[in-house]
């Protein structure tokens, strides 16, 4: 390479130089343009209990198995019915605790008698797959008690959920970690 | 048919018009036991620091690894900053989020308003590519979980013949575009979604995921990083900025006495030979060729912008919108029942088709704009490279080339010359 006592050594060495402007100044603007979209507020994958329409994908859908989704009770909305609907499985003959009458397919639902006529259910997470059965259930001819949640100890937290990816109803959105849960008794009875 | 329809429809609305208002369909039961409601503890997401924790991690290992690879060039420290990367960023944080799936929140971010950028992810994607501005492609020698695990498995590396690496390297290019495009239009992170080492790192994903990255990981055992040099999209940026990068990785600690040893220590062909004992072609023939394939440049340019663009309804299928839209036209149309998961939550939901119609042409225009562009890119990439075949460049030394070295430090023993500065051998 000659050197010359120029400060630009050779052509190439300035059009080196020059191109190296010309790539930085965009690309400075598009930092910059980032920046001003971003925010120090942490996300977390929720769905939204209203816009849910129970189709099931919740199950599937996650990366992980079992899905991460669950289902959660609000029980100030439960009517604590004796024939439930997200309990009991439709047109059911005797109405007890027997497997065959259950809707849920991992028996994660407990009925527990409180008092006449009133009946508590409780959810096992360990069991529930998320498939939201009881969910439909319970939203179709129930109260809406029985709603399904992303439980956050066990979501991975995925830069794209892939079960938002394929929500019918785009029910899944981004929430604020600080309020991770969407929860229905908020909306209905405006508890809290 | 079509009335039956109609009533289903109305029917349905009904029923979701009911559902809505009238949730309480039972009343609050009163409690005369004194029963009182269960307190439903929700268990919270891990804490937002642990974000932060991340970056330092990642800030951390960066620096650590420009150390090893520049300054001690020590081979045995990368291998274990690797391990490290891998049991951190692999399997402890489970391989989110990570930079190379960071590309698409960006481009979500560029094209839409509606979402917010995380400032970890901000980070995630600006850190590597600052540290390859100034060092090279250091983040890419272990820092990254999945150069990491690749970098550990690659024990038997064959060469590839250079045009076969050639025609494989552009996929990238492909994976990157396209990864941008469906992230701008906000339909997939396509990235994410083929990712095949994130099953092995949580251990849970779908069969053929897991087939994809066992694959990969065997392959990877003879032929050097395959997913870095044939698929990684972000690896395409990092590239480009390590071909600026202000100091990198040199194969000899002083001067290279040009003795051939690490001509084929390269698992990747990244080592530049020094040329001065090579005849020099025509002067008149090289100018000549390089000013055709500097025409050659718009023309590919124009070309790939319209053959994208006529791509770009193909394209769009990919997005649940479009592809929902397409079901119901065909139904509507021919008769084809829409039965998808998605048809049916729709024709529950009460939009009009006119609404769905609507959205669908509203992604399409966007999709036609965005495939230009991308075509456009495509075509320009080509060129540029052709371009650069063209030019000679004299070297006197043997060189790692700048864009395709991965720093992963084989070619440190390959090299006779004592360290000076270490006074290792």
């Amino acid at each position: 390479m000659k050197k010359g006592s120029n400060k630009y050594q050779n052509r190439r060495d300035f059009l080196k130089k020059a191109g190296k402007w010309i790539i930085a100044l965009p690309l400075g603007y598009l930092a910059f343009s980032l920046v001003k979209k971003t925010s120090a507020i942490h996300y977390v994958w929720q769905i939204d209990p209203l816009k849910c329409n129970q189709c099931g994908q919740c199950e599937t859908h996650c990366v992980l198995t079992p899905s991460a989704v669950k289902c959660v009770h609000a029980y100030e909305m439960c009517g604590y019915c004796d024939i439930c609907s997200g309990y009991l499985r439709q047109g059911v003959k005797n109405i007890n605790t027997g497997a065959e009458n259950q809707l849920c397919p991992t028996g994660a639902i407990t009925r527990k008698f409180i008092e006449e006529p009133f009946f508590e259910y409780t959810i096992d997470e360990e069991l529930c797959n998320g498939c939201a059965k009881c969910v439909k259930g319970c939203s179709d001819f129930g109260n809406g008690s029985l709603y399904i949640q992303i439980i956050h100890e066990l979501c991975e937290n995925c830069n794209e959920c892939s079960i938002a990816r394929d929500c019918p109803s785009d029910a899944i959105k981004r929430v604020p970690a600080a309020s991770p849960y969407i929860l229905k008794e908020e909306f209905i009875t405006g508890d809290k | 048919m079509k009335k039956g329809f109609l009533h289903i429809i109305i029917l349905l609305l009904l029923i979701w018009s009911a559902l809505i208002k009238a949730q309480q369909r039972f009343p609050r039961p009163d409690f005369e036991s004194g029963y009182v409601y269960p307190e439903y503890q929700f268990l919270s997401p891990r804490n937002p620091a642990w974000e932060y924790i991340d970056v330092m991690v990642l800030l951390g290992a960066l620096c650590i690894i420009t150390f090893f690879a520049l300054y001690k060039r020590s081979r045995q420290g990368l291998i274990w900053t690797s391990v490290f990367s891998l049991a951190y960023f692999g399997f402890f944080r489970k391989g989110c989020i990570c930079a190379v799936g960071s590309v698409q929140n960006i481009s979500l971010a560029l094209f839409n308003d509606g979402y917010t950028l995380p400032l970890s992810t901000l980070l995630f994607f600006l850190l590597p590519l600052l540290f390859t501005l100034v060092y090279g492609r250091v983040f890419c020698a272990g820092v990254c979980p999945f150069g990491a695990i690749q970098e550990l498995i690659g024990i038997q590396s064959v060469n590839l013949p250079r045009k076969i690496e050639t025609i494989l390297s552009t996929v990238p290019y492909l994976y990157l575009g396209l990864a941008v495009l469906y992230a701008a239009t906000d339909s997939q992170f396509i990235i994410c979604k083929y990712d095949p080492f994130v099953g092995i790192f949580r251990l849970n994903a779908t069969a053929a995921m897991i087939i994809f990255g066992i694959l990969l990981l065997i392959t990877g055992v003879f032929i050097n990083r395959p997913y870095c040099r044939f698929l990684c999209p972000y690896g395409v940026l990092l590239n480009w900025f390590s071909r600026f990068s202000y100091k990198h990785l040199s194969i000899t600690p002083t001067n290279c006495i040009n003795c051939r040893l690490c001509e084929d220590s390269c698992p990747s062909n990244a080592i530049l030979p020094s040329n001065i004992n090579t005849k020099k072609e025509n002067k008149g023939l090289s100018r000549r060729r390089f000013f055709i394939y500097l025409v050659l440049i718009p023309v590919f340019l124009v070309t790939g912008c319209v053959l994208f663009h006529s791509l770009s309804r193909t394209l769009s299928y990919v997005n649940k919108t479009v592809r929902l839209a397409k079901e119901i036209r065909m139904e509507t149309e021919l008769n084809i029942p829409a039965i998808s998961q998605q048809a049916i939550i729709f024709k529950e939901s009460g939009k009009t088709i006119k609404e769905l119609y609507e959205g669908e042409e509203y992604i399409v225009k966007r999709f036609k704009k965005a495939s230009g562009w991308l075509g456009s890119f495509f075509g320009i990439s080509l060129g540029i490279a052709l371009l650069s075949l063209s030019a000679r460049r004299e070297r006197q030394e043997y060189k790692p080339h700048k864009g395709k070295c991965y720093s992963c430090g084989r070619c440190f023993e390959y090299c006779p010359v004592p360290n000076e500065k270490n006074n290792n051998q």
